[in-house]
């Protein structure tokens, strides 16, 4: 099986770049199409059509939508800092489309001249160049809410910041507990132990996984925490300024933050390109690949074929859509919060808990290894008991007043006017 | 009669989830997301029903050697309570009298249908139309070649059978 060696040479060159141009490609027509799913699933919701005037069914408003935004005047505050007006949109969008390199999208894929990884970059340092991207964007909005010298954009860009930094301590908290789990940093590794544990992370990690999605709704400013864009109060947030093509990146930067976001969940938790069944494990083990290992400890090799590639594509496409749709489907559901209700969520129940559940987590893992039950199913049921456990107490502890509630129920915040004690009058 | 005051009814805080409720939200818009009851009208493919008494864009009658109806008496725009009507007679060589100018400003005109019910000839109608869209506001006043181009039906308030509605 001389075939079923890693792709070298001028071959891994040509690979690479129709990899980088095919993903490029695939990722901007998701995050096109990802705003007409918005638009037309936000009009279900809503009884209405959507659009449906650009082409058969309004498949064609993405393209009339971008052909607008280049076609549109770009505007220039007066009053603005012009470098800084100008960067800022691109600092928004570079960080989105880069962080995808690292996602694997299927299964490794055979060809005559070698089997190829269908992962644009198979760094060691994995989920880290993620987590250092995507905190990168929160850059671009605090400068553009900057440079535009206007005072809503300036509020909405203070929120960005201080919302996207203090969810990033959760988001980073329940990641680790991923990380922990899988023993390594990198996407390929981390699918590789969901299919050795024989489940995928969301059920042995059920709290981190809560977490991590409220977390990640928070990081990509996504209603129910649209913070710094919260129209009704700040005119559009950070972007009130922006207006064709840098107004559109910014957009594509958001879009592309949750395409990427929607990813990474499902990489993380639902196994990434991995389908139920052993028949698709694949991993690249001291230079071979192989698909698990037998009860003696010896390897056994993998049978990558092209079939199995599509199929494992399809259902790494089919996860990253059902959270995409999660994302738009809560965003035309839910309120937004208010301001000091997000940043009590995330100090006061996100930070302690995430923490709390890491310990826990660590120590039922040590309980476990110390214990010596082997990695595999079993180890994840134990995991799942705890985390279903921890879960149940969270959804106790967080709902019925106690910490989310609506506006017209927060008594403990209420501001209760006291009688001043009257001196008794003289003279009686 | 009493001013009567409705008490809203506020669940207590510690018996409302918002967790319940929030899903419980979801699931609603969810049965609206697969299933839409969309009630929007396609309006160009899907046309309204205009109501009996629709009175829209104006259109001249003619003759069937292609002259005007009108005879230039005056009458519609002296009864045009939005003096929308500009009307200049002439008289031809056999005394019959026809319009030199007639322009009707469809941007001052409040589609009252006097014009019509005061016309003895039945010669200007109010139509069952409402699509008249322009590039230019000039586009808008009519005059009198496209006042008798315009093919669309005239309005159900006036019937061809019985015009004096005798």
């Amino acid at each position: 099986m001389e075939s079923l060696q890693p792709i070298s040479g001028i071959w891994a060159i040509v690979a690479g770049a129709v990899k980088v141009t095919g993903i490029f490609t695939v990722l901007m027509l998701t995050i096109a199409y990802t705003t007409l799913a918005e638009r037309k699933i936000s009009a279900w919701i809503q009884d209405r059509h959507g659009p449906n005037r650009a082409g058969p069914l309004g498949l064609l408003q993405p393209i009339a939508d971008g052909i607008k935004n280049f076609l549109k005047e770009e505007t220039l505050p007066a009053t603005a800092a012009r470098f800084f007006f100008v960067l800022a949109p691109m600092m928004v969008l570079f960080p989105s489309l880069v962080t995808f390199a690292v996602i694997p999208i299927a299964a490794p894929l055979p060809t005559p001249v070698g089997v190829v990884d269908m992962i644009i970059a198979d760094v060691p340092i994995g989920i880290l160049y993620v987590m250092a991207f995507s905190s990168l964007a929160v850059y671009g909005v605090v400068l553009g809410g900057w440079a535009s010298n206007n005072k809503y954009a300036f509020l909405g860009g203070l929120r960005a910041s201080a919302q996207m930094v203090s969810y990033e301590v959760a988001l980073g908290l329940s990641l680790i507990t991923v990380l922990m789990l899988a023993g390594n940093v990198t996407l390929p590794e981390i699918i590789w132990q969901q299919q050795q544990l024989g489940m995928w992370f969301a059920f042995p990690l059920s709290l981190g996984f809560l977490l991590f999605v409220i977390s990640a709704f928070a990081e990509t400013n996504r209603l129910p925490f649209d913070m710094p864009e919260a129209e009704s109060e700040l005119v559009t947030g950070y972007h009130t300024e922006y207006s064709a093509m840098k107004f559109s990146a910014y957009m594509i930067g958001e879009f592309g933050h949750m395409v990427t976001a929607s990813a990474l969940m499902a990489t993380l938790f639902l196994g990434g390109w991995d389908l139920p069944g052993t028949w698709d494990n694949a991993f690249w083990y001291q230079g071979q690949l192989i698909s698990g290992f037998a009860a003696d400890g010896s390897v056994i090799m993998a049978n990558p074929a092209v079939w199995k590639t599509l199929a494992t594509l399809a259902g790494f496409v089919a996860k990253t859509s059902f959270f995409l749709v999660l994302y738009i489907w809560i965003r035309w559901t839910l309120p937004r919060f208010r301001y000091d209700q997000v940043m009590a969520l995330g100090w006061k129940v996100m930070l302690p808990t995430s923490l709390a559940y890491l310990m826990l987590i660590a120590l039922t893992i040590l309980v476990l290894d110390e214990v010596g039950v082997a990695w595999g199913f079993g180890y994840g049921l134990a995991l799942t008991a705890v985390s279903t456990v921890c879960t149940i107490a969270f959804v106790f502890f967080v709902d019925r007043g106690r910490t989310i509630t609506g506006a017209a129920a927060q008594r403990a915040q209420r501001v209760e006017i006291k009688t001043i004690p009257q001196p008794a009058p003289a003279g009686d | 009669m009493a001013i009567s005051v409705k008490v809203m009814h506020r669940p207590e805080p510690e018996t409302t989830s918002y967790l319940r409720a929030a899903l419980s939200g979801m699931a609603l818009t969810f049965k609206h997301m697969v299933n839409p009851t969309a009630v929007t009208q396609q309006y160009p493919e899907e046309q309204t029903d205009l109501s009996p008494r629709w009175r829209g864009t104006h259109r001249m009658e003619v003759h069937a050697d292609g002259r005007p109806k009108c005879v230039a008496c005056g009458l519609c725009p002296t009864v045009c309570p939005a003096n929308c009507i500009r009307l200049v007679g002439g008289e031809d060589d056999q005394g019959n009298r026809y319009p030199i100018v007639y322009e009707i400003d469809e941007f001052r005109c409040i589609f009252c249908g006097m014009c019509q019910e005061v016309c003895p000839v039945e010669a200007i109608h109010v139509g069952r139309h409402f699509e008249n869209a322009e590039y230019t506001r000039d586009r808008f006043v009519y005059d009198l070649d496209r006042l008798m181009e315009q093919d669309h039906p005239t309005t159900l308030l006036w019937d061809p059978s019985d015009p004096r509605s005798e």
